[in-house]
């Protein structure tokens, strides 16, 4: 009868696994609420609040802030600024990072090489290159002019021009995410199985572009929406380029979601007016979250 | 199978290296304009190599008009620190999550899921709060601290441990061995190569990180290569190349090396689960 007495007090030594597992845990718990919820949560009660950094006192001004934003032209610049930003640098990174990963995929030679090269500018210090772009974009001696006007094309002051500032930024973008949409194609292409690729030449259709729209776009899919959240993800942070190369400048036209946040959180002091741009920042990041996993969704029972 | 046709395979190769030549060229720019006097610098004509060497100056600009020694040992001192303190407190979260049975397990998961959803620039303000208060603004620890957790590396490794068998986990018990020992001794051996891959991802980023420290110092002798950089590049207004260039390649020397040194931890790192 020693048996089911054993039994009902679950497995020996469970009670040291829970607190083993509650002690192992606990610094990550911690450090977590820390530094990044409870810090999120703070940033959405600061925003219904009209705190200056220094201030004494906490007053509330419940929704204050937010119809502030509502009327200040500077923001509404700003989000369209960081959605035309989006809006051109997604596509195409991921444009030509699939197009890149689907030549590097069937290169037999030099597969490793190119690899390495397309994707040296995710790893390199985006900040220093930035100031390279700055160089190459320069009017009158930068490499990208003296392409354009061999090409024919008039000479321009890219990081000058309000039409052009954005553009040019998010041409950067595209540069330095490029690779990294590539890489994650890579792997998304490696999954697919070679015999579908047989299969299809056993029909008799062996074409590239056949093989690209019977077999890998439509098996492609879940890879491609998970680029395109994370690209979007990491394309809605742009500020490295914009806080050394233009400021937000010419006219506002590189006026980006998270400069205007730091230059009132942080320059101008207004602590919780930035909360509040923060707090329309993390909702455009999470929207986009929800975007993926409904499409992801979506293709899994009907796909 | 059949010989592949001569003709696409020219093209492909011909678009893929036009390519790569675009997506090089910042860099070979960056390293010939270190090279040059200002003279050269602005000729109308763009060449690869200068007529008169001025490597040596540039580079001696660099290292003596801003501190850059400065800015690389505290990049180094910061991303070691931060991924001392991520590995040391994201490893044994993630045994915990994989392969322990507990309450709240699942409620603690669901947590990290939600941590991952948050971009890093949200809990600036803060943070930012915080550190002052505690008077710690303009410091190493106000780069470090809000960087010690990283859930995107508990999650890799939460990941990575659940492949690993529990027979060896049931084994080490039976020797007697606690949970702690078992985290440290058995797990972090297994978890060497998705560790290297989470070591070279959290150097990539904390060595690159320009927001968060542009933010919180002030001080030039505290900065990181990317903010050092950038105060340098406020000095020079544009005027200077040959040294700005030069201290741009010095920065991004040691992630470049890095990279092609272990190219194949970066790529498996970035692959395993998508990242930030």
């Amino acid at each position: 009868m020693a048996e089911p007495l054993r039994r009902s007090g679950a497995r020996p030594g469970a009670r040291a696994e829970q607190w083993a597992a509650w002690l192992l845990g606990l610094p990550a718990f911690l450090l977590m609420w820390a530094m990044l919820l409870g810090p999120a949560l703070a940033v959405i009660l600061l925003s219904f609040t009209d705190w200056s950094f220094g201030e004494a006192e906490l007053r509330w001004h419940g929704l204050g802030n937010y119809l502030e934003l509502w009327g200040d032209r500077v923001f509404w610049v700003s989000l369209r600024n960081t959605l035309i930003y989006v809006g051109v640098s997604v596509p195409a990174t991921v444009a030509l990072g699939l197009l890149a990963a689907i030549l590097i995929e069937g290169a037999g030679r030099g597969r490793g090489l190119y690899r390495a090269l397309y994707f040296l500018p995710v790893a390199s210090t985006l900040l220093g290159m930035a100031l390279v772009w700055e160089f190459m974009l320069h009017p009158r001696v930068g490499f990208v002019n003296q392409v354009v006007a061999a090409l024919g094309f008039a000479r321009r002051d890219w990081l000058n021009d309000p039409d052009l500032a954005l553009l040019a930024l998010a041409a950067i973008g595209v540069w330095q995410n490029l690779g990294l949409a590539m890489v994650l194609f890579m792997a998304g292409l490696q999954a697919i199985p070679a015999d579908l690729y047989e299969a299809l030449a056993l029909d008799g259709a062996d074409g590239a572009w056949e093989r690209f729209r019977r077999i890998t776009w439509p098996l492609l899919g879940p890879a491609l929406v998970f680029v395109m959240a994370i690209m979007a993800i990491r394309s809605f942070q742009v500020f490295d380029t914009v806080a050394v190369l233009t400021e937000g400048g010419p006219q506002k036209s590189t006026e980006v979601l998270l400069y205007t946040m730091v230059q009132n959180g942080f320059t101008f002091l207004r602590s919780a007016y930035g909360a509040a741009i923060t707090a329309v920042f993390l909702a455009f990041t999470l929207a986009l979250t929800l975007a993926q996993t409904w499409l992801l969704e979506r293709r899994a029972h009907y796909g | 199978m059949a010989r592949r046709a001569l003709l696409p395979e020219i093209i492909r190769h011909a678009v893929l290296i036009m390519g790569a030549a675009a997506m090089v060229s910042p860099f070979v720019v960056m390293v010939a304009i270190s090279l040059k006097p200002p003279g050269e610098i602005f000729a109308p004509q763009f060449s690869l190599l200068p007529q008169q060497w001025h490597a040596f100056e540039n580079y001696r600009d660099a290292f003596t008009r801003v501190p850059l020694a400065r800015f690389l040992l505290n990049g180094f001192l910061v991303t070691f620190c931060i991924f001392a303190a991520q590995a040391a407190t994201a490893l044994p979260m993630a045994y915990a999550l994989a392969k322990l049975r507990w309450a709240g397990r699942g409620a603690a998961f669901a947590l990290v899921l939600l941590a991952l959803l948050v971009p890093p620039q949200v809990p600036a303000i803060p943070l930012y709060i915080a550190l002052w208060q505690l008077d710690l603004l303009d410091s190493y620890a106000a780069i470090i601290l809000p960087s010690t957790i990283s859930v995107f590396g508990i999650f890799l490794m939460r990941q990575f441990f659940r492949t690993v068998p529990d027979d060896l986990i049931a084994a080490a018990r039976m020797d007697g061995m606690s949970e702690f020992a078992i985290t440290w001794r058995i797990m972090l051996p297994t978890a060497y190569p998705a560790l290297a891959a989470f070591a070279c991802l959290s150097f990539i980023w904390n060595w690159n990180e320009f927001f968060w420290p542009y933010i919180a110092i002030q001080s030039e002798h505290l900065a990181t290569p990317p903010l050092g950089i950038a105060f340098f590049s406020n000095v020079e207004a544009g005027t200077n190349w040959g040294p700005l260039m030069a201290a741009a390649t010095v920065v991004t020397a040691p992630l470049a090396l890095a990279f092609l040194l272990a190219q194949r931890a970066f790529v498996r790192g970035v692959t395993m689960t998508g990242l930030k």
